[in-house]
């Protein structure tokens, strides 16, 4: 599943599972297989770039952030290449340096919450019974309430800061996969090779940990990437609301700051637009990469390749 | 009916859930925090600063479960509390909601019939042009903050071209009637956050539709209909459209969590005096009160669209129909 | 010999996909006279089923017949455009499949479904709808109060039957059946069974029935074609293929089923499995999994050859040495 649509796994709809054997040496095959399909290729290279921009900002960025030395609300020229900020800082110095705090808030909170699902939901699949039950009505529960609304309330009353930010997106996000997971933990249980593991004498955590997992890896990371997509708007929508902590170098707060000081109206445009498309590029190329999951491991859903013109298909 | 049942537990439980997130928010806030809430309601009305006092569980002689129980009791009566300005929550809310209402409905509306349209077409000329270029253009819009499309649009229709309003819901001069300028500065000042809404919204559900649609379309009724001789349009809607929009509508409405909260960011970037708007205002003003029941409001919002997608679910479906 | 009814000549049939093009069926042609009782056998994945929804030019994408042609009521199938295609579907020919369950539309009650097809085709007032539908159902043994009925309200018998009299709304010449009895037990398989050679004595309709059930095809069907790899290797009366089965393939499925009257004998499978159609083949399809196979048989691919009244793809009825001295000239 790429786009979460969370409802329909409530509503019983079946989850497409991953296969009959623990996973392979799938490295290799993830590298053709990205390589061959544009959509993870562009999404690869984009996500690369910004990982190589959050770890070597100081080789990119012309100036120090928080220098604010510069003539206010100017425009794009040859010294700076995105304008400034109303405080005279240099916008795309702010950019590259603020690009390591957003991709890792990002990352620690798509891991952690990924990680608390696959153990809800593990747990839930392979304790079953009553335990079961009651974990698949949490999740329900935390699937329905609204997300926003969820985060502003918690986040108005804790200090502001990234901290305070990674909580609150643990907290929302934790259930989002959680239903997959246990799907796939279900589907796993009577599997030949983990039965054999039982016969074996080996003991539950091994089991979790050693076969069950590896054999997950494919949903996991389909889920992590899924999950990015939104810790990304998310983390960045709730600092544009203000609350985030605005001295912090992160594109969120950077928005924030350019429509407090109204960017786009004084014509300082990039101010506004350029970590807004920032945010945009890093969403989008967790998306692609999600995106391409998909069709490499569903071939259903690939692009079905024409000899003439397209005809209906049924 | 049985599965009705479930879900119907499963509402109760939820809202039962957001109640006692609103009862555990006060009594686990840092004290800083607090204080500023207290603060700003200090010189409002009596029976505000009274209410907020039963919140924080401050000069009240209740224990925790007391509190609790009472707090549950308000809420079935509808007394929310008061606002920072003095005014009861549930008047604030109710008062706010038809802007927010008419915004997001309809964007929600349209939003939907374009993206099931395009998600169908899309999948039934699978490999066509169509099917290449829109769902992933509409897959990375949507994933794209929808606050980053209200910024472009406000950058390219309302400040370069100022072709439209970006502030507001009407003009600020304007008094509100039912003439026809007054409705046309509305629907103007409306469709710069409606044009955002409805982008985001519906690349979210051409996705999941055509994904929908290329699952159902290799189904063997599918086919059927084909060998019947029946035209494309008809097996395309009467048989795998009608089929494939079903499991569909609940997941939709679940969704709709995400397009609330993207209103929020929308009616804040445009000023647009809605309830996301509302939201906002409250946050920065340390209003808790008014910002709980707006939490119980979304809540609410977001599991009676799920309850009627259920709904019309079953009335449609003939199985779920037992004789 | 009066025309056939329907001629298949040269069919080939492809999976064109990105990764590679898998010829599902090649050069397969047999021919249908009217009122005939055709039987298509084979293993799972040679190509039976593929090759039914060829001739009825129902395949989906990426499957497309890529050559031949099929020659039905005086024009090729495969060259008519969408629209006149459409006027001969239902009318002229129809489609019965595996299973009702999934071949009928479960949002859409019988009545529905029956009564689209008949608009699809004729004018009719509602009145004729319901009597033309009603009279279809009592035909295959079904009340008629069942018109209400979604699919998954009626028995699996039934779904079925109902299936078979949709396809005879129209009383067409041909009626094309993918495993219609699989997914059904032995009795309400044998019910069904009796009901369809009624059918087709009284309303004088050809029948292609595509089956693995080698039974069925012996008690039914009036000449048989055997597919193996997406070939046809034997094509002959059902008689003649039973009593005197020519292809190694065709004894080889003949001596897998026991009979319940006749002699006790030992049970032999056919051991390997069918080539892969992805990867190239040379000379005979059945080679390595034939035990009479001749040295040449993995060189030279046989072609259909006739004997008797019977058409066979092997090697063994052909003049060997004139294709040796072929192949090496």
């Amino acid at each position: 599943m790429a786009l979460p649509v969370p409802g329909s796994e409530i509503a019983g709809a079946e989850v497409p599972v991953g296969g009959d054997a623990p996973a392979p040496r799938a490295t290799s095959r993830l590298r053709r297989a990205i390589r061959g399909n544009r959509k993870a290729t562009v999404g690869a290279a984009i996500l690369l770039l910004i990982i190589f921009v959050a770890v070597f900002p100081g080789l990119l960025a012309p100036d120090s952030p928080s220098a604010a030395v510069y003539a206010q609300d100017a425009s794009p020229s040859s010294a700076h290449l995105l304008g400034t900020t109303q405080l005279g800082q240099d916008v795309l110095s702010q950019l590259i340096w603020s690009t390591r705090q957003t991709l890792f808030v990002t990352l620690l909170v798509s891991v952690i919450a990924t990680f608390l699902s696959m153990i809800v939901g593990v747990t839930a699949a392979y304790v079953g019974g009553l335990t079961d039950r009651v974990i698949t009505v949490i999740i329900d529960v935390f699937l329905i309430l609204p997300v926003l609304p969820l985060l502003i309330l918690l986040a108005a009353y804790l200090p502001p800061g990234v901290t305070s930010l990674t909580i609150v997106l643990c907290i929302t996000s934790w259930a989002f996969q959680a239903r997959q997971l246990r799907s796939q933990g279900l589907s796993l249980r009577n599997r030949d090779f983990l039965v054999s593991a039982r016969v074996r004498g080996e003991r539950g955590l091994y089991i979790v940990l050693r076969e069950i997992v590896p054999t997950m890896t494919s949903l996991l990371v389909a889920s992590f990437l899924s999950l990015a997509v939104y810790v990304v708007g998310f983390a960045a929508s709730l600092q544009f609301l203000g609350l985030g902590n605005s001295g912090q170098l992160m594109w969120g707060t950077m928005l924030y700051n350019a429509n407090q000081g109204a960017a786009l109206e004084s014509g300082n445009v990039w101010w506004a637009l350029a970590p807004g498309a920032a945010v945009a590029l890093l969403g989008a190329s967790f998306a692609l990469l999600n995106y391409a999951f998909d069709e490499i491991g569903n071939p259903a859903l690939r692009r079905i390749r024409r000899r003439r013109r397209a005809r209906p298909t049924a | 009916m049985r599965y009705l049942a479930k879900r119907g537990g499963l509402f109760l439980i939820t809202l039962w859930a957001a109640l006692t997130v609103n009862f555990a928010i006060p009594r686990f806030m840092p004290g800083n925090e607090a204080a500023a809430v207290l603060a700003t309601f200090r010189n409002v009305n009596p029976a505000a600063v009274h209410a907020l006092d039963l919140e924080f569980g401050v000069n009240v002689h209740q224990n925790i479960v007391q509190s609790y129980l009472q707090y549950f009791g308000n809420s079935l009566t509808g007394s929310f509390g008061y606002t920072a300005q003095g005014v009861p929550v549930l008047h604030q809310i109710v008062s706010t909601v038809p802007w927010t209402l008419g915004l997001v409905g309809v964007t929600t509306v349209i939003a939907f019939v374009i993206g099931t349209v395009a998600g169908i077409l899309s999948a039934w000329w699978r490999g066509g042009r169509l099917d290449a270029l829109l769902p992933p253009m509409l897959f990375i819009v949507s994933t794209v903050p929808v606050f980053f499309i209200g910024l472009l649009l406000i950058y390219l229709f309302a400040i370069k071209l100022n072709w439209l309003p970006f502030s507001s819901n009407y003009d600020l001069g304007a008094t509100p009637s039912f003439s026809l300028s007054f409705i046309w500065d509305v629907i103007k000042h409306a469709l710069l956050p409606a044009f955002s809404l409805v982008v985001v919204t519906a690349g979210l559900w051409v996705y999941s539709m055509r994904n929908n649609m290329v699952t159902t379309i290799s189904e063997d009724y599918v086919k059927m209909g084909r060998a019947k001789g029946l035209s494309s349009m008809r097996v395309m809607f009467d048989y795998a459209a009608r089929n494939a929009i079903l499991p569909n509508l609940t997941g939709f409405a679940m969704q709709l969590g995400y397009v609330l909260g993207g209103a929020i960011v929308i009616e804040y970037l445009f000023s647009y005096p809605g309830v996301g708007y509302l939201f906002y205002t409250a946050t920065t003003d340390h209003d808790l009160p008014l910002m709980q029941g707006l939490f119980l409001f979304y809540t609410l919002a977001v599991l009676i669209c799920v309850l009627l997608a259920d709904l019309v679910t079953a009335a449609i479906d003939p199985r779920t129909r037992e004789a | 010999m009066p025309d056939p009814l329907l001629e298949v000549d040269g069919l080939t049939i492809e999976y064109l996909t990105d990764a590679a093009d898998v010829r599902a069926v090649e050069d397969v042609s047999f021919s249908v006279g009217a009122g005939e009782f055709v039987g298509v056998v084979g293993e799972s994945g040679c190509g039976k089923s593929t090759m039914l929804f060829g001739v009825a030019q129902l395949l989906s994408p990426p499957g497309e017949v890529t050559a031949g042609r099929v020659i039905f009521r005086g024009q090729d199938m495969v060259k008519l455009s969408a629209g006149e295609l459409r006027h001969m579907r239902w009318r002229d020919y129809s489609v019965v499949m595996q299973s009702a369950m999934n071949a009928l539309n479960p949002m859409k009650s019988i009545a529905a479904q029956f009564k689209d097809a008949l608009q699809a085709h004729e004018k009719l007032s509602s009145a004729e709808i319901h009597e033309r539908s009603a009279r279809v159902l009592e035909m295959v043994g079904i009340d008629p109060a069942h018109l209400k009925s979604f699919p998954h309200q009626l028995s699996g018998g039934m779904r079925q039957r109902a299936m078979i009299a949709m396809a005879l709304l129209f009383t067409p010449q041909l009626v094309m059946m993918d495993e219609p009895t699989s997914a059904l037990d032995v009795v309400a398989q044998r019910s069904l069974m009796s009901k369809i050679r009624e059918l087709q004595a009284t309303l004088g309709f050809a029948v292609i029935f595509v089956t693995h059930d080698m039974h069925v095809v012996s008690r039914y069907c009036d000449r048989v074609l055997v597919m193996y790899a997406g070939q046809v290797v034997e094509s002959a009366a059902t008689e003649n293929i039973f009593e005197r089965p020519m292809h190694p393939y065709s004894r080889g499925l003949i001596d897998a089923f026991p009979t319940v009257t006749g002699p006790r004998r030992e049970l032999v499978g056919i051991p390997g499995s069918p080539p892969d159609l992805a990867e190239p083949m040379s000379g005979c399809r059945f080679q390595p999994r034939c035990p009479v196979a001749m040295p040449v048989c993995a060189e030279v691919e046989p072609e259909l050859y006739a004997v008797d009244s019977s058409e066979v793809r092997c090697l063994l009825y052909t003049d060997v040495d004139r294709l040796e001295r072929r192949a090496d000239g």
